[in-house]
This record gives C-alpha cells, sequence and structure tokens, in this order.
C-alpha cells in the first residue's frame, strides 16, 4: 500500500487548500479515500456527527503534478484512510508559497501522511517543513460503511440563492435559534425560517431556478405531478447550516438542494474540478 | 498651550540577579531574526514547547514538542530544517537538542525583528538554559529560558533550585526543583542589569502526580493567566519575578547550584 503526490503550481496548492479548509469546517474527522483517479473525503452519518454526512470528490489530475497509489490489493486499488482534516488544512496553510508539496503515506511509528513542503529561501538550499499527520488505515472488510450515498427520493429540488447571502441570512438567524426551516417549492421559491418564543423570522428567496433532474430510468423525476406552490420543509440543526455556509470559500459554480420533506436536505455544491455533497437530517 | 502630564506609578521591587554565563554553553547559533520568524510561523500559535537540534548535514531543526501525556499516535509532528548557510554563525555539538517555551521565543523574535538585530542562541545540555541575546550599541537584551531537561538521560546532575524565598510547594517536592526562570533583562551597555519589574506570580501547586516519581525534574507549574491552552502539569517552569515575600521555603541544597541569588537579604 503506497501514496505519493506532488503539487508544484501554486493555483492548484491553493485550491487543495481551499478544498480542505471546507472539509475541516464540515468534519472534526473524516475518511479519506484514493482511487487512481479521484480522492475522495467522506463522512459517513453515525450519530456523532449529528447524522450529517459528506461526500466529496475531486480529480487528482486537476490538483497533483505526480500521484502514484498502489491500494490494499490489485483487485481492491484502493486505499481508505480516517484522517483530521484540520490538521492537513494547518500544513497546507503555511505552505501559500512553497515550490512544492509533497505528500506520502509514511509508517514509522505509526501510519501517517507525511507533508513535505519546500519552500523558497535565500541559502542554497531550499526549507523544507515535514508535517507528519496521523492517520488510521481503514481495513477492507468495513469499506461498505463507506459508500457513495445515493441521490434522496426528493419533494422539490431548488438552486440555492446566493451563497454569500444566504450565509449571513443564517449567521443571523443562528443566535435567535438552534433550528432553521428550509422549506422550498417547485416555482423558484425558498423560506428560511426560524421561530422562538420571542420572535419569528423568514427570509423569503424568489426566482431561484428548479433544476431539471433525470432519473436513471429516463422519466422525469418523482417530483412529477406535485403541486408547483406547494412547499416542501425540513427542520435542520442550523449549525450544521452554517458550518456548510461558512466553510464555502469560492463561489461555485452550481450550488442546489434537494428536499425531501420532514426527512432530509440534500446539498449539492459543483464546482469546476470538486463536487460536495452534504446531507442535513431533518429533526423530528 | 496644552501641557499633559502623565503620572507612572513604580514599584520598589527586589533584586534579582540572573546568574548565568554564555561562556560555558556549549552551542551557539546566530541568525538574522527574520529567518527564526519565519521558520516558527509554521508551528500553531497553541503550541506550547519547540525543539530545536541540530541534526546531519548541519541542519538546524525545528520541531513541535509532543507531550508524555499526549498520545503520539494522534499528535501532528511538525519539523523544519534549516541550512547551516541560513545562520550567521553555527558553533554546535552534533546532535544536541534543546525543547524551551515557543511563547517566548515569539514574542523576543518580534522584538527583534522589529529592532532588525541578528539573534544569537546559547544551549548547552538539555536541562541548563538557553539564553537568547540581541547586542546593538545602546542596547544588550539577554533573555534566558528554561529547557526541559533530558529524562533518560542516567547521569543527570541536580540542577538549580528556586530562589530560596518562592513559597515550597504544598506537596513536596522540595530538592527536585529546578530552577528556571524567564528575565528579560534590558540594559545600557555601561550599567549593570536592572532588575526588571514583573507581576507577582507565584507557582500552582503541581495538578496532578502528586507522588513524586522518579522524573526528579517533576515540576510544577507556573499558570501563565494571560496564556489560555497551557497543559496544566509541565516538566518545567517559567516564572516571573516579582514581589515576593518569603514563606520560608526549603534552603538549597549544598549540591544545588543558585542561578539567581538574592541581591538584599531581607524582604
Amino acid at each position: 500500500m503506497r501514496f505519493r503526490a506532488k503539487i508544484v503550481d501554486l493555483a492548484c496548492l491553493n485550491h487543495f487548500s481551499r478544498v480542505i479548509n471546507t472539509i475541516s469546517k464540515l468534519a472534526k474527522a473524516c475518511t479519506l479515500r484514493l482511487t487512481v483517479c479521484k480522492l475522495y473525503f467522506i463522512l459517513s452519518d453515525k450519530v456523532a456527527n449529528g447524522g450529517a454526512s459528506m461526500w466529496c470528490e475531486l480529480c487528482q489530475a486537476n490538483f497533483f503534478d505526480e500521484f502514484q497509489m498502489e491500494g490494499v490489493a490489485a483487485d481492491h486499488n484502493e486505499i481508505y484512510l480516517e484522517l483530521v482534516p484540520e490538521n492537513l488544512s494547518r500544513a497546507l496553510k503555511t505552505a501559500q508559497s512553497a515550490k512544492a508539496v509533497k505528500i506520502k503515506l509514511t509508517n514509522k511509528h505509526c501510519p501517517c501522511l507525511r507533508v513535505a513542503v519546500e519552500l523558497p529561501s535565500l541559502s542554497s538550499s531550499s526549507r523544507i517543513v515535514t508535517h507528519d499527520i496521523p492517520v488510521g488505515v481503514i481495513p477492507r472488510r468495513i469499506w461498505n460503511d463507506f459508500r457513495e450515498p445515493s441521490v434522496p427520493d426528493f419533494d422539490v429540488s431548488i438552486y440555492l440563492p446566493v451563497l454569500k447571502t444566504m450565509k449571513s441570512v443564517v449567521e443571523r438567524m443562528k443566535n435567535l435559534s438552534n433550528f432553521i426551516v428550509i422549506e422550498a417549492n417547485l416555482s423558484g421559491e425558498m423560506n428560511l425560517k426560524i421561530e422562538t418564543d420571542l420572535v419569528s423570522v423568514t427570509t423569503h428567496f424568489k426566482d431561484l431556478r428548479n433544476p431539471p433532474w433525470v432519473s436513471e430510468d429516463g422519466c422525469q423525476s418523482s417530483a412529477e405531478g406535485r403541486h408547483l406552490e406547494s412547499m416542501a420543509e425540513a427542520c435542520i440543526d442550523i449549525k450544521k447550516l452554517q458550518q456548510l455556509l461558512a466553510g464555502q470559500q469560492v463561489n461555485p459554480t452550481k450550488a442546489l438542494c434537494n428536499i425531501v420533506s420532514k426527512r432530509i436536505v440534500h446539498f449539492i455544491l459543483l464546482h469546476e474540478d470538486v463536487s460536495l455533497q452534504y446531507f442535513i437530517p431533518a429533526l423530528a | 498651550g496644552v501641557t499633559k502630564t502623565h503620572n507612572l506609578a513604580f514599584q520598589e521591587c527586589e533584586e534579582l540577579q540572573a546568574v548565568f554565563d554564555t561562556q560555558h554553553c556549549s552551542s551557539r547559533l546566530c541568525a538574522p531574526a527574520r529567518v527564526l520568524a519565519e521558520a516558527v510561523v509554521h508551528f500553531p500559535l497553541t503550541l506550547a514547547e519547540v525543539t530545536l537540534g541540530t541534526g546531519p548535514g548541519g541542519k538546524i531543526s525545528l520541531r513541535n514538542y509532543v507531550e508524555d501525556e499526549a498520545e503520539p499516535s494522534k499528535t501532528m509532528v511538525t519539523e523544519l530544517c534549516l541550512a547551516e548557510d541560513e545562520f550567521q554563525s553555527v558553533a554546535v555539538s552534533p546532535g544536541s537538542h534543546i525543547t524551551f517555551c515557543l511563547k517566548e521565543f515569539r514574542g523576543l523574535l518580534t522584538f527583534a525583528e522589529a529592532s532588525n538585530l541578528p539573534l544569537t542562541i546559547h544551549f548547552d545540555e538539555p536541562g541548563r538554559p538557553v539564553i537568547f541575546t540581541l547586542d546593538d550599541t545602546v542596547l544588550e537584551v539577554h533573555l534566558v529560558l528554561a529547557t526541559l531537561s533530558d529524562l533518560e538521560s542516567p547521569s543527570q546532575a541536580p540542577l538549580t533550585n528556586g530562589v530560596s524565598h518562592l513559597p515550597a510547594p504544598p506537596d513536596d517536592f522540595a530538592d527536585d526543583l529546578e530552577s528556571y526562570m524567564a528575565a528579560l533583562e534590558t540594559s545600557t551597555c555601561e550599567e549593570g542589569p536592572s532588575s526588571p519589574t514583573f507581576p507577582l506570580r507565584t507557582p500552582q501547586p503541581a495538578q496532578s502526580h502528586p507522588e513524586g516519581e522518579e522524573e526528579e525534574d517533576d515540576d510544577e507549574e507556573d499558570e501563565e493567566g494571560a496564556v489560555p491552552g497551557t497543559p496544566p502539569h509541565k516538566k518545567f517552569r517559567s516564572l516571573f519575578f516579582g514581589l515576593v515575600s518569603p514563606l520560608g521555603g526549603p534552603g538549597p541544597a549544598p549540591t544545588q547550584e543558585v542561578l539567581a541569588e538574592d541581591s538584599d537579604g531581607e524582604c
């Protein structure tokens, strides 16, 4: 089982750091899955996470100049590692002017991801900073716990409003309540609502569009036949929503959410080289 | 016009003179403060201690110190290597290393960078103090920090005790105390160093390990209220001296070297 990768381009490094920063805001610990073509950051929906789960996918070729991965076995050419993304984020934080960043899976005293940052210096040789980030190797028998979650059978799918606006609304609402209701309909309308003993606040967004979904067998989604004005709603933990929005450092190309009434809200944020899905379960 | 008068109150305090000798340090490094400041930026701000070491090929390394209590398989280790030619002078015994408080060091670096002076680091064996010096035509700065002693080393000479009039630790560590001080002396070249005034700090009782184990150098830690996140139980102490009244603590054992003598016998 081997893994080595190298980033030389500063723009790629910057982009990768931003992805890691976003992930570190969503999960204290998560699973990193390495395949020949892709990296995945996975958080499965355990109770400890408040039931929230995450699936983030990156194409390694868009970030790394070199990428070599040999999985646990020839027919299972993948590596699953458990790590604390905040550590990786810290290691990359001071690497922004690096000549090169190399990441390697090592096992000196315990399995680690060794991040070696080569920095420019005035002397003849570069300065090297190495960060040994402890990781846990996840055995093959529990790889099934980390499968890609399927898109739920949603009632409404809608594009999100401008994330910056949504973020500032949610942040202010967070001061008033622990829970927020997201509701949306197929007419491009979304409301964010909080309600406490003293006050209830609703923010209305209009003219958002609804993405057309085509299910696998070619039919329109099950939202077909639904009354256009009818709202699907879910009451979720406001902190989770705020973390998701706060972690977005760059505007995604596409941002949408799928609401299963009273069950779950599925957020999809797409960038050119990264896709992030985040599931927040509805509270009873 | 307007006349503004500022009355700055001061307190007379005990003069304490730290006794140290940079000539007796076996290793010395000198570098522009900027190089060292750029080096420490890779460590998190909450990190308490850092280990400076000399490695093969003349490289000087800085790495975060991981405490024994922390789980090694869960702690991230960061190490930075600087080449010899980044330093203005290097005179070190190979394979030497010392561990000291990063927070104090950062403070000194900020000062040194602002005054654009090269910083010299004098150190010896683990446990002996490390002395950081800055020199200028009008300024001479010595920052003396305690270093973590090497517990594995079998022939660990008993090190300096506390200033004798500090309150004795309640759980009876007595002679196990090593005297560790952080004293910043700023003086003009002609006069001798004058005593700094520091806020009163008293060492807190050790928060754990009441049974003194074989770690002779076990120490309670001076909790710096202004510094959050400093772990409670440490093996050395960083003290600021201030106006202290004697509580009749144990006198120094005859074999122990007192690094800071009372400059005046009464209090």
